[in-house]
């Protein structure tokens, strides 16, 4: 576009209104904890001012215009939800983060939120923003991780903690990594360790792949990934499509991919992308000729290609039938759906684990600077999330969680209208990761 | 990848590109033809084409009826926002127009997001059309051939009106010089309201159109709105053969070049509007002075 869009929207979610003074279970408790850091330390980011008063702010820059809007503004539902329930003191928040009764340390959490368009410079100036005018005391925001790419390094820079939303690419725990940034949500790397022994289970040794690749971070690391992960088994890569983000049509790539001979496409595409270049490589029988799958898996994919995804294997972070072996999945199935009437997907999970996470970190720190809060979480000690027990790992803060493998089911084996994946294996993390310091990571400073 | 097969059905593809590509662009340049008005709000106006024909697809499950409607609801819009807003503008700097022209378009995307939500829609292609066709060096979906028909139909309707109809002698007339054709007693007023339908008309047309090609969000138009501009600029702004000429060319760029290293096809795009701008700055079938 010529200019830029601005779309600024500014919600201020204050579910538990008029929280006067700091409830008792609150600094009372923690207070104990917090003068060794609160004393000494000088003032750092927007630490102490963003939670000098009877609330914190969180500010959001996530998509809700742009090819990745819908995933968006699902993402935005999840943290919605989560800072309701901070507030709240809702049992699903109190199961991850168990001191959090009224607001986090007893402060109510306000959310500001801001369109991103999937831009770093559109996410980075609403995020400045927020800092400046608001004294935010967390920022979150992305799908792209181009977007959070950019706000780790604003995070590193500002010393304002940041927690990402959905993030695929490696470098946001590798060579992008920051002390300031947080990753619950699963990556490249572990997306494409996961999937790859399913894939080659399935579909045997020496396959010849195309590839399709959007053409930032995410989809570059993403397609190396499941490209190493395939190699020993013989998987060659025919053809890599790479388009730019938001491109309005995919028939020239999907042309070349019809005529490439390859027996699999693995489509990293993502967002609308994802939705238009599946479409469309029906409309060119592509689909008909080889098999799809799609290695990081879209939230409303299977809904919005209209049956494309069945047979389809696909390796996500969170499905909602899994509640029946998590239980802390099936309280945010049943929270969710009855504040939005449907099932969550991922990126609503995510949205909301992280925010748990930080919550529980925050409480357990018994203040809001961000060193010690950084100190909490790298003491990466075992806790509770919607997929089971995870840590998040000091060396690159990546959170070390399941990756779970899905096959979409056919129309006829749906028992419901969301019934849209069978949920074919649950992978552990610890054997997914990669060495920390194999993607380059190095944390920095923590003042 | 190169093989001689995947050559022809590339040089194919930017062939249906191109003929969708010059059908958007076409209502761009009449506009800007004839009001001087750069009308930034054109994407806005081919997303809500094609939700128009959604809402009348969903309603009737006739590709016929969508098309009509789309193609017509536009053309009230066009109409509408013409006299409400857009003729306010004609003397005003051309800062002021693309302002207003680009809020326009932020207030319609937003109203079909705030409808119909962000999660895509879909038309099916006619039962007729649908399906996938042999052309002997690779097969090519039934409907995107079937477009390349109805675009060039619709071109020959549009040159038609525009150079042997004697609104399309007004138009141009006024073009040339609307205060001389205001004196000789023609409401140049009314003839630049319809001028502005039949953009708007044409915009709608193509987005119905080009629905079972692509599934419909409300930023669908954004994405493309850029690539018609290319397409304008490449051919000659205001220059109606120039849409067209415009159009085939950046389809056959982007195909072919996709075919070499497809991470340059958008790219090379803006390469190709580059050089045109550096070489001929009013456009291959531009004329010298419109720019």
């Amino acid at each position: 576009m010529v200019a830029n869009r601005r779309t600024f929207l500014r919600q201020t979610l204050a579910m538990g209104a008029g929280m006067g003074g700091i409830s008792a279970g609150g600094l009372g408790a923690f207070g104990l904890l917090s003068p060794a850091w609160a004393k000494d330390e000088p003032p750092l980011g927007t630490w102490p001012a963003g939670s000098q008063g009877n609330s914190v702010g969180i500010g959001v820059a996530v998509p809700r215009t742009g090819t990745y809007a819908v995933q968006g503004e699902d993402e935005l539902k999840g943290w919605q939800l989560a800072v309701e329930h901070m507030n709240s003191g809702n049992d699903l928040m109190k199961k991850i983060s168990p001191k959090t009764s009224k607001g986090v340390l007893g402060k109510e959490v306000k959310l500001y939120v801001a369109d991103s368009a999937a831009k770093p410079n559109q996410a980075v100036q609403a995020q400045q923003g927020f800092i400046t005018q608001d004294k935010v005391v967390l920022m979150t925001g992305s799908t792209s991780s181009a977007v959070a790419v950019a706000l780790n390094k604003l995070a590193q820079r500002e010393k304002v903690l940041y927690v990402t939303g959905i993030s695929g690419s490696n470098d946001t725990t590798g060579k992008d990594c920051v002390r300031y940034g947080f990753r619950q949500n699963f990556f490249g790397q572990t997306a494409a360790a996961a999937i790859a022994p399913v894939l080659v289970k399935q579909f045997g040794k020496n396959k010849k792949v195309a590839y399709m690749t959007p053409d930032y971070t995410y989809g570059h690391t993403v397609t190396k990934a499941v490209q190493d992960a395939t190699k020993a088994d013989g998987w060659t890569t025919v053809t890599n499509q790479v388009s730019p983000l938001g491109a309005p049509d995919f028939s020239s790539y999907l042309l070349n991919i019809a005529n490439s001979g390859a027996d699999l496409l693995i489509n990293v595409n993502w967002g609308h992308d994802a939705v238009l270049s599946i479409q469309q490589a029906k409309q060119f029988g592509v689909l008909d000729k080889m098999k799809l799958v799609v290695p990081y898996q879209v939230p409303f994919l299977a809904r919005e290609t209209g049956g494309l995804m069945q047979g389809v294997y696909a390796a996500t972070d969170y499905w909602w039938t899994i509640e029946d072996k998590y239980p802390l999945a099936k309280m945010f199935n049943a929270e969710f759906e009855k504040k939005y009437g449907y099932k969550p997907e991922w990126g609503a999970a995510n949205a909301y684990v992280s925010f748990a996470h930080w919550a529980r970190m925050v409480e357990q720190a018994g203040t809001f600077y961000p060193p010690a809060v950084i100190k909490t979480y790298e003491k990466g000690e075992t806790i509770p999330s919607l997929v089971g027990d995870v840590h998040y790992r000091p060396e690159d803060h990546q959170c070390i969680r399941p990756v779970i493998i899905v096959k979409g089911k056919m129309q006829k084996d749906m028992k419901n209208k969301e019934d849209y994946y069978d949920v074919i294996e649950i992978v552990p993390g610890a054997g997914l990761m990669q060495k920390p310091d194999a993607f380059g990571c190095k944390l920095g400073d923590y003042t | 990848m190169f093989t001689w097969a995947n050559f022809f059905s590339q040089v194919f593809n930017g062939l249906a590109l191109g003929a969708l590509l010059a059908l958007i662009s076409s209502g761009l340049t009449i506009i800007y033809g004839t009001l001087g008005v750069l009308n930034l709000a054109h994407g806005a106006m081919f997303m809500m084409g094609g939700y128009a024909g959604y809402v009348a697809y969903d309603a009737t499950g006739s590709f016929i009826v969508a098309v009509i409607a789309g193609s017509l609801f536009l053309l009230v819009v066009g109409v509408v926002l013409e006299r409400v807003v857009i003729r306010h503008f004609y003397q005003r700097p051309h800062e002021d127009q693309l302002l207003v022209t680009f809020g326009l378009s932020i207030v319609l995307i937003e109203m079909v997001r705030l409808i119909f939500s962000s999660l895509s829609k879909s038309v099916p292609a006619p039962p007729l059309l649908s399906g996938i066709t042999s052309l002997g060096i690779t097969f090519y979906p039934t409907y995107r051939i079937a477009v390349v028909g109805i675009v060039a139909v619709a071109l020959l309707v549009l040159y038609f009106v525009l150079f042997r109809t004697r609104l399309g002698m007004i138009v141009r007339a006024g073009i040339e010089d609307s205060a001389m054709v205001d004196s000789l007693g023609i409401n140049v007023d009314r003839v630049f309201m319809v001028v502005f339908g039949i953009g708007a008309m044409a915009a709608g047309f193509a987005g119905i159109v080009n629905a079972p090609i692509v599934s419909l969000t409300p930023d669908v138009g954004e994405a493309i709105l850029v690539q018609t501009f290319v397409v304008v600029v490449i051919g000659g702004v205001g220059s109606f053969p120039g849409a067209v000429l415009g159009g085939l060319i950046a389809g056959e760029i982007i195909s072919i070049t996709s075919m070499i290293n497809p991470a340059y096809a958008y790219i090379m795009l803006f390469a190709a509007m580059t050089l045109v701008l550096v070489l001929r700055p009013y456009g291959l079938l531009g004329v010298r002075g419109r720019e």
